[in-house]
């Protein structure tokens, strides 16, 4: 492999690796703070990239705008989801809310069926982005994708702002270290947990948006990446936002040379990591639980 | 005296049924059979020691794998020889993922058996080891001398149906035994188990390897009945729809195991059979998935809590 090869499939390593990281930061609250395992996280991705595909007529122009539109929208829809469906089950055990969720996943699934279709869709790339920037003397590589790095980063820069540097970042961090002392100090948890809900649907519905162009839009496309990303979460560490961000590039990396190297294996790779990573440390590589 | 007395009807009228229904009936109360094994095998896990396994199918799938692989291609396989490999196989896998698996706790616990799953599921998914990753026909089922051909959908009913209350009462014994004590033991306050002397990890991997192998069991028959087997079999779907089943039954009931896979596999049918919902089956996932949620929301105990809950409103 020639060191332009490699410079590329760096490239798409820290891209897949991003991407992974909006996703799984989300879930990585949500099951931290809220204490779910939030199985519907995938449709919440799919949501998004189905939200790109329809919004795109309307936002012709403005790639940026939509994004932004649609992480409202998103929010404003987790935030209704985790009163009518969720705000009761805490208290019950965790198994009452797996079952809930996968049955969120069929809903969700049929809901897209009857709006949309069946029907593998593909999204644009905006004009502005469809470039390609020439590696090397013989290789090309496409702007969009070095622009959905750049936009995670943005975003999980924004991210890293709001759980460090603000009130309600606070309140998440001590939440998802320990929930009952943040109810004992007399912060609303319940107003708590439909903000962090919310931020993790939009989040996630990010994700679908920016990933719309460079994959198609496809039925089943959450339930692919759920999988990954409740890998990532616990290779970070439940609850660890830099845990998730560390623990998604390594994914990436180990999935991208994975396909690269072992074809026929690339598929075990991730497992093998995670297997690998919990018997040298169970609690995931930066646990912010204090069991 | 209560307690063996509505599973032993329930076995006598199974035992009856092929003589009253027609072959789709039967063949749906097969599959039902099958899985109640299944979902038994796991209510030994996630009912019995608290352990919530969210990758029981992958034993399920190498049961069924070994069942089809090691099935000779033309005549038909034994099945004294069969059905052990079918359940040691699973057994192994189990106590391997047993071993590393035990380490970790809660939601830790349960994404990790998730990833060993995954593990089973790409390996057959993509190696040549599970030849295609649409799956593999067997071609002719197991016999065992003359006396028993799974190839006759009454000597298949009837091996089921004893394979089921084979599971049933081994579980229900293990539940009476010291060893079922000490599994409730765990569930409870494993701290404590441990502090008066119980070696905690090895009861616990001795379920777990025992659900395993009781999970190669149902693999085993499932092969024997679909005469085929794919990777989906392994997959997280699978293992989910699993503990979606007991759940829905209600923990901690071996009945409950069973009537959650009867309710569940019921509803699935009704609601994607045309003749009986109309054009609404083509929407199946809407129904069951509302119908699924409006349980979780009324039902916190699942249905063995049902009559409880009656009892109270009044």
């Amino acid at each position: 492999m020639d060191a332009v090869n490699f410079l590329v499939q760096c490239l798409n390593a820290v891209q897949y690796g991003l991407l992974l990281f909006l996703l799984a930061s989300g879930l990585t609250l949500i099951f931290g703070i809220m204490g779910v395992i939030n199985l519907a996280h995938g449709s919440f991705y799919m949501l998004g990239a189905y939200m790109a595909f329809v919004l795109t007529p309307w936002f012709a122009d403005s790639f940026l705008l939509m994004l932004v539109a649609g992480g409202v929208l998103s929010a404003l829809f987790g935030y209704v989801l985790e009163w009518a469906f969720y705000s009761y089950l805490y208290e019950r055990a965790h198994l009452q809310q797996v079952l809930m969720a996968w049955a969120l996943i069929l809903v969700f699934e049929e809901l897209r069926s009857l709006a949309v279709g069946n029907d593998v869709h593909g999204v644009p790339v905006p004009a502005w982005l469809s470039g390609s920037v020439p590696l090397g003397e013989l290789m090309t590589y496409p702007v969009y994708r070095l622009f959905a790095s750049v936009a995670c980063i943005a975003i999980a820069a924004a991210l890293y702002w709001l759980v460090n540097r603000t009130r309600l970042g606070m309140m998440i961090r001590a939440g998802a270290s320990n929930r009952d002392m943040v109810r004992g100090l007399g912060i609303d948890i319940r107003r708590l947990y439909r903000i962090v809900f919310a931020g993790g649907v939009a989040l996630a519905a990010l994700a679908g948006m920016i990933a719309a162009p460079m994959s198609s839009v496809y039925p089943g496309m959450g339930s692919s990446v759920l999988i990954i990303c409740f890998v990532v979460v616990v290779i970070g560490g439940i609850g660890s936002i830099t845990g998730a961000l560390l623990a998604s590039l390594l994914v990436g990396f180990v999935d991208t040379f994975g396909k690269v190297f072992f074809a026929e294996y690339a598929g075990i790779g991730v497992y093998l990591l995670m297997a690998l990573v919990l018997i040298w440390r169970p609690e995931g590589l930066l646990s912010v639980r204090r069991a | 005296m209560k307690d063996w007395l509505i599973p032993v009807l329930g076995a006598v009228l199974l035992a009856l049924l092929p003589l009253m229904v027609e072959p789709y009936t039967q063949d749906l109360t097969v599959k039902m059979m099958v899985f109640a094994i299944f979902a038994l095998s796991l209510e030994l896990l996630v009912g019995m020691t608290g352990l919530v396994s969210l990758g029981h199918a992958a034993f399920f799938g190498i049961g069924a794998y070994v069942t089809v692989l090691a099935s000779p291609e033309y005549d038909p396989g034994s099945v004294a020889m069969l059905l052990p490999m079918a359940v040691l196989a699973a057994a192994a896998y189990a106590l391997i993922v047993g071993l590393l698996s035990l380490r970790t706790k809660g939601a830790y616990f349960i994404m990790v058996t998730l990833a060993f799953a995954q593990m089973a599921y790409f390996v057959f998914h993509d190696t040549r080891l599970g030849v295609s990753s649409d799956g593999i026909f067997l071609n002719v089922r197991p016999v065992q001398g003359s006396w028993l051909d799974l190839d006759d959908k009454r000597h298949l009913f009837y091996f089921v149906l004893a394979c089921l209350v084979f599971t049933y009462s081994l579980l229900a014994l293990v539940r009476r035994s010291r060893f079922g004590h000490a599994l409730a033991g765990i569930r409870v306050n494993e701290q404590r188990m441990r502090a008066v002397g119980f070696h905690t990890f090895g009861y616990k991997l001795a379920a777990f390897t025992l659900a395993g192998a009781l999970a190669g069991l149902a693999g085993f028959l499932l092969a024997a009945k679909d005469a085929a087997v794919n990777p989906a079999l392994l997959s997280w779907h699978e293992s989910s729809a699993v503990l979606l089943m007991i759940t829905l039954g209600g923990l901690g009931h071996l009945r409950g195991a069973v009537l959650g896979t009867v309710v569940f596999t019921l509803l699935k049918e009704v609601f994607s059979t045309h003749s009986l919902v109309g054009p609404l089956a083509d929407h199946w996932q809407l129904t069951l998935g509302v119908t699924v949620i409006a349980f979780v929301a009324l039902l916190p105990h699942g249905l063995m809590g049902l009559p409880q809950r009656l009892r109270s409103r009044r």
